[in-house]
């Protein structure tokens, strides 16, 4: 690929775009609010935004909507508000800061939130599933989960001509057309296969890019770092799923990501060693953690964020357009397994990464919030360990809650995991 | 007593030949006993064992192949080995029950979680990551209302079904799931029988002596739990107790981790409990399943058509706070004790619905939390008194 600009324009290309694309984004929720447009609520692990497209609902990502309440430090504000209304502390975070915007009527630190037409979550997360029910119970919204069953045990995955892959895929390829239905139904739109073509061509064509991106940064320097830029290109791996300006998106940054990789440009941090990062970022305090590693010499080279939160999409798995109603039911069922896998049966998925990616440490980071994510991850660090002499470090804060995230507490223990990972280092010279 | 299959072992002998009181000791004695004795049993008679955990696990496909489903539901105990594989901030059942097979308290032969919620659908990789045999997810559907889901269960019940023969080291026929079905029919309306009792005459018996009674089911052959059910159901409809003047309340939160005993005697000294969701797994089908056509259809249509509710099924249907009205009504209770365990996300996510839908129907009810390693219960017993002396007097 020949990159399209100079070096001025092409390095750091893909967090300022991001960042615009994502504003932009918000601002047409902040239309569709402002018309009192339904919206379809989707959420990020299989958002099937390629099929709710094609009935032209806008399409909004609550757990997104959630994580900006940290980043602009004011979680608290909506937290204490839901809990006011009833909602535990001990319960998601993501799920309460969207009741409290729910009860403000969609008023969010980045706009205005539209009401859901519809809501669509799928079983990656059993959060979801009562999340919806919420929004049934505030607003009577037709929710449909769209149940894609996973892997049954470790290295138990099976593929196309499995008998039990066939079931599962049957059961999948049904409830599209019970969906396509409902969502006929409430928008008001007939469903338009060509559409659904276009819009699967642009997610195949984000897929093959958000792959690439995935893959380039095994080079050394890392061309980006995961925690931080892979956040951004997240945001609009999610917002943009199923757009032309999307798929352009990730031919761009693929495009950067090559730039970067051939003239051995990293990220703004020295690369001393490099992280894989397991769990969900602390949002919170988002920068000030990333610098905690970046500091020291850390550069996060890759996550399992990086993996689940956008929906298995870095298998780059590519629909079949000559039949796209049974491809789509296979690739919701190949990529949301693969992304419920990097949160069960992670532990073969990260050896891999830590060959793949040169990794010198990897880094649990599991959080009050999320049980999906953080509930197997102190065995799985131990499993690893049992068989790869890598460093870890297991810290647990929250990705809302502030009351839980200690910075103080965090920096001693990552500046012991520096000060380990340099003593390994030592004696790996001495030999 | 049908003949039981696998080795024929019975595997708790102790309630034959005693009066009531003596056998709802034995059963709360075989509860409490942290040797899980008959599962020891079933082993040393060399039958296999699989450990389902909570909610619900169709019991008649291991039963068929001659093992010995048990119900992993935790432990009153500490989680010495479990405690470093777990982080914060999650629900002691998921700990207790790791402790309890790392302990080598309980020896499996195989184990299978269900993706009720975010915590327990980790638990198969981690059971997976710290022992040999089999542990899987068994992927209940989660879109109850799809036209699909019945044909899709039956195909994982079949699924299953070659796991368990594996295990099993026998194959497990239609017939075989047939028979296994008319032990669990009757096993279910022996429940159905007692819950009558509680609904209908709650002074005959108590909240924990119920309890006990239903639970000890998920720890035996199930033609065994209805020996032991057949007897004693008789028996406390005769029981000469006194009615007494105490509010009917349904109890509601014990759908997964269960609440400690002396918790429910506490609950059961205040008020006559006429319903509750305590091992709800153990209760979820509420009609007989058809033997006769494709067994592992009929479960899987009876899992998804005749069955209960909990807050970890998503079914369009069965709106929790709707079907808990229902359960309050059809029991005529008064009020509700709406609980949580600890951490347990589905449970606390429930309790606002449950209280917005009381407070509308202007129903009284008192909420609480609780753990099942908690020891002291004389601050709970004396708000819940004072709670249910306030309705007495309202």
């Amino acid at each position: 690929m020949s990159p399209s600009g100079s070096a001025e324009t092409i390095v750091g290309r893909g967090n300022r775009e991001g960042a615009d694309l994502f504003r932009e984004w918000f601002e047409e929720l902040g239309v569709a609010a402002a018309e009192e447009r339904g919206a379809a609520y989707v959420f990020v692990m299989g958002s099937l935004a390629e099929l709710l497209r094609t009935f032209d609902f806008p399409i909004v990502f609550p757990e997104i909507n959630s994580l900006q309440t940290a980043v602009r430090r004011v979680a608290h504000e909506y937290l204490d508000e839901a809990e006011d209304y009833g909602y535990s502390p001990d319960i998601c975070g993501y799920v309460k800061a969207d009741v409290a915007v729910q009860l403000r009527r969609g008023d969010h630190p980045m706009g205005r939130v539209p009401k859901p037409a519809i809501a669509v979550n799928t079983n990656a997360c059993n959060t979801y599933i009562k999340w919806a029910e919420i929004w049934e119970r505030m607003y009577g919204t037709p929710t449909f989960t769209l149940d894609v069953p996973g892997t049954r045990e470790a290295g138990g995955q099976t593929w196309r001509g499995d008998a039990a892959f066939e079931n599962d895929r049957k059961y999948v390829a049904a409830q599209l057309t019970e969906l396509i239905g409902l969502c006929e139904k409430v928008s008001g739109v007939k469903f338009d296969v060509d559409r659904l073509r276009e819009n699967m061509s642009s997610a195949n064509r984000m897929s093959i890019g958000w792959k690439r991106v995935l893959e380039l940064n095994r080079c050394r320097p890392a061309t980006f770092n995961a925690l931080t830029d892979g956040t951004i290109y997240l945001g609009v791996a999610n917002a943009l799923r199923g757009t032309e300006r999307g798929a352009q998106y990730f031919d761009e940054l693929a495009e950067e990501m090559e730039y970067k990789a051939e003239a051995g440009l990293g990220t703004i941090s020295e690369e001393l060693y490099r992280l894989i990062f397991v769990g969900v970022p602390c949002y919170p305090l988002f920068r000030r953690f990333n610098e905690m590693f970046t500091e020291p010499g850390g550069t996060f080279v890759n996550s399992t964020y990086l993996w689940f939160a956008s929906g298995g999409s870095n298998l780059g798995f590519q629909y079949d357009l000559e039949d796209p109603l049974e491809s789509l039911a296979e690739g919701l069922l190949v990529s949301v397994r693969d992304a419920m896998d990097s949160m069960f049966f992670q532990t073969q998925i990260l050896s891999d990464m830590v060959t793949d990616y040169s990794a010198d440490g990897v880094v649990y980071h599991p959080i009050k919030s999320c049980r999906t994510v953080s509930t197997g991850l102190a065995d799985s660090r131990r499993d690893l360990m049992d068989s790869r002499d890598v460093a870890t470090l297991f810290i647990e804060s929250d990705m809302m809650d502030r009351r839980v995230v200690s910075e103080a507490q965090l920096k001693n223990r990552v500046d012991a995991f520096f000060e380990g990972l340099a003593s390994r280092r030592q004696r790996a010279a001495i030999g | 007593m049908n003949p039981p299959t696998g080795p024929g072992v019975e595997l708790f002998p102790e309630w034959r030949g005693k009066p009531l009181d003596d056998v709802l000791y034995e059963c709360r004695e075989l509860l409490e006993d942290e040797e899980y004795p008959t599962v020891r049993r079933w082993r040393q008679a060399g039958g296999k064992v699989l450990g389902h955990f909570q909610v619900y696990f169709p019991e008649e496909i291991a039963h068929a192949a001659g093992m010995l489903p048990y119900k992993v539901r935790g432990a009153p105990v500490d989680a010495v080995h479990a405690d470093s594989r777990f982080g914060s901030y999650l629900c002691s059942i998921l700990k207790t029950s790791l402790e309890i097979a790392l302990s080598g308290k309980v020896e499996l032969d195989m184990f299978v979680t269900h993706p009720i919620c975010d915590a327990a659908r980790n638990l198969a990789a981690i059971f997976g990551r710290n022992f040999d045999y089999p542990c899987q997810i068994l992927y209940l559907p989660q879109n109850a209302n799809s036209g699909y889901a019945a044909g899709y269960l039956r195909d994982e019940y079949d699924r299953l079904r070659q796991k368990v023969e594996e295990v099993a080291g026998t194959p497990v026929s239609d017939d075989d799931i047939r028979d296994s079905l008319a032990v669990y029919n009757e096993n279910r309306r022996l429940l159905r029988a007692l819950y009558d009792i509680k609904r209908d005459t709650p002074w005959v018996i108590s909240a924990d002596e119920a309890y006990v009674l239903v639970a000890v089911g998920g720890m035996i052959r199930r033609e065994e739990h209805n020996a032991l059910l057949r007897a004693v159901l008789p028996e406390i409809a005769e029981r000469p107790v006194r009615r007494q003047d105490k509010i009917r309340v349904v109890y509601e939160g014990g759908f997964c981790e269960q609440p400690p005993l002396d918790l429910i005697r506490s609950v059961g000294r205040s008020c006559y409990v006429v319903d509750d969701d305590l091992m709800i797994g153990l209760r979820w089908i509420l009609e007989d399943v058809p033997t006769a056509g494709d067994p592992l259809l009929n479960l899987a249509t009876a899992y998804l058509e005749s069955s209960s509710y909990s807050p970890v099924q998503h079914d369009l249907r069965k709106p929790k706070e709707k079907m808990l009205l229902e359960r309050i009504r059809a029991a005529d209770a008064k009020a509700a004790i709406v609980t949580a365990a600890k951490m347990c996300e589905p449970g606390l996510e429930e309790q606002v619905a449950y209280i917005q839908m009381l407070e509308r129907e202007d129903i009284p009810y008192f909420v609480s939390e609780f753990e099942e390693n908690m020891t002291g219960f004389d601050g709970l017993e004396i708000q819940l008194e004072t709670f249910l002396e306030n309705l007495l007097f309202d």
